[in-house]
């Protein structure tokens, strides 16, 4: 066991006094949200929101959900701010590296055999998913039949995973998931130097469409061979996890492949027998014919 | 009140446990004693490194005559069982009993965090809330603790004597003033005989 934490600081002494009518406001919140700039999250599991939006209200310096609707009602600036905290990106080039090796040995081999190609990332965030998944179709020899769409609701993230430009403190990390994803390469002969951080080549972005789309609220947009949406689902309650399954499988071609992230599951799902399963481990799944 | 009583009294809907350096020991203490009819969910938070996480369930699934598992995400969680955190991801409980994950920011530098896992719990079941403290060498899980407390929920700490590593122990008593300071032994017997008389 280690422990991460160095600081020997001892916390404070009480926790902070939590707002009055919290849960109430917060569906306030949410509706209002909905109402106003047509965001969903009224299906979002409540645990994390709940989180977030004490976060929020602490860096809005407010004490109370409600003043918080107030002044998102009034300040489309304050929304997107907020819209921010409430859709945070957390990712990595090949994060979880055995899902992508898992990919290579089981789902590409079968993808091979389709003249062309069309995968969808749902809720990409800052791009690093779908870049990855470009890389790995790359050096199978798939990438140039294939067409990637790249999905989010946030447009902040989809503007930052079109540019396809990350921090320079995060190549060594991303080189590590690379070879241990099982690259070919050098993760190098993807990206160039720029703006202080690394550029991702225009190549891959080329193979890329980007394109603001709501799992809780949008529809089907095409017919797709894989489906990769991992550690979108663990932020939805269980209706809305149903629902985005729905679009997943209604959006595959029969036989066509989902991956999740590394601990969700459609077993609680009730669209779990629409799927068999390919790598548990791994969690991929194939559509039933 | 002695602690069995307590227990009793507030008859947790779920048992939130953290700990850190010294986690195993702690832990062999406290699980491999707790009856299969326990009448709540044990949540485990424990801090490992990324590439180790998954040790811990199959380490204790053979010692334990309760159920143990990894959590997964919204999967019910089921009474008499032990749901150990995922390594890289947040847990969190929901008012249903059902377990949610995140792979929100680290907290306290961890993920999984204790805090996260009691603020949740302290948040989904009030009063019929356990928390408890064990061995570990940062302050996570004091402030969760805390808010264990402040929401009506009980709060047990290691005894720090008993501890590999006193500081999490020390944290969480300054923080949450507990409603119990025991050996890890102590708190599986207590359980256990919550277990037998419910």
């Amino acid at each position: 066991m280690t422990d991460r934490t160095t600081e020997r600081t001892m916390p404070e002494a009480t926790p902070p006094m939590e707002p009055p009518d919290l849960d109430l406001e917060i569906d306030l919140l949410l509706e209002a949200i909905y109402r106003k700039y047509s965001y969903d999250f009224r299906n979002h599991a409540r645990a994390s929101i709940r989180r977030r939006v004490l976060a929020a209200l602490g860096s809005f310096g407010l004490d109370r959900v409600s003043l918080l609707q107030d002044r998102i009602l009034r300040d489309a600036a304050s929304f997107t701010a907020l819209l921010r905290q409430l859709t945070v990106p957390v990712s990595d080039l090949f994060r979880d590296p055995s899902y992508f090796r898992a990919l290579s040995e089981h789902v590409l081999p079968m993808l091979a055999t389709y003249a062309s190609l069309k995968v969808w990332v749902a809720g990409c965030s800052t791009g690093e998913e779908v870049y990855s998944l470009a890389i790995l179709l790359d050096e199978a020899g798939l990438l140039e039949r294939t067409l990637l769409y790249a999905t989010d609701i946030n447009p902040e993230s989809l503007r930052a995973a079109e540019a396809g430009v990350y921090a320079l403190d995060r190549v060594p990390g991303f080189t590590r998931n690379y070879q241990q994803a099982g690259g070919t390469r050098s993760l190098a002969d993807y990206y160039t130097a720029a703006y202080g951080g690394v550029a991702l080549d225009r190549r891959l972005r080329a193979r890329v469409t980007f394109s603001d789309h709501c799992l809780a609220t949008d529809q089907v947009f095409a017919e797709v061979h894989l489906v990769s949406c991992r550690n979108v689902l663990i932020y939805f309650d269980r209706d809305l996890q149903d629902r985005a399954l729905g679009l997943f499988r209604d959006s595959l071609v029969p036989r066509g492949f989902l991956g999740l992230g590394s601990r969700e599951t459609l077993r609680v799902s009730r669209h779990a027998g629409a799927f068999d399963e390919v790598s548990r481990e791994e969690r991929i799944y194939r559509r039933c014919a | 009140m002695t602690p069995l009583g307590a227990l009793r009294a507030h008859a947790p809907r779920v048992v939130a446990v953290g700990a850190s350096a010294g986690a195993v020991e702690a832990l062999l203490d406290l699980l491999p004693e707790l009856p299969p009819d326990l009448p709540a969910p044990v949540l485990i938070v424990v801090h490992v490194p990324r590439d180790r996480g998954s040790a811990l369930p199959e380490l204790f699934a053979t010692r334990c005559a309760a159920r143990v598992v990894e959590a997964e995400d919204k999967i019910d969680a089921d009474a008499g069982t032990v749901y150990f955190a995922p390594s890289g991801y947040h847990l969190l409980v929901e008012r249903d009993g059902r377990l949610a994950l995140s792979s929100d920011e680290l907290v306290n530098l961890s993920r999984p965090s204790i805090d996260v896992l009691f603020e949740s719990a302290a948040y989904a079941f009030g009063p019929r809330t356990l928390g408890i403290v064990l061995s570990g060498a940062n302050a996570d899980g004091a402030r969760g603790l805390a808010c264990i407390r402040a929401r009506g929920g009980l709060a047990w700490v290691q005894d720090p004597q008993t501890a590999r590593m006193a500081f999490m122990p020390e944290a969480a008593i300054a923080a949450a003033h507990p409603d119990a300071v025991l050996a890890p032994s102590a708190m599986a017997r207590t359980l256990a005989g919550w277990g037998a008389g419910s």
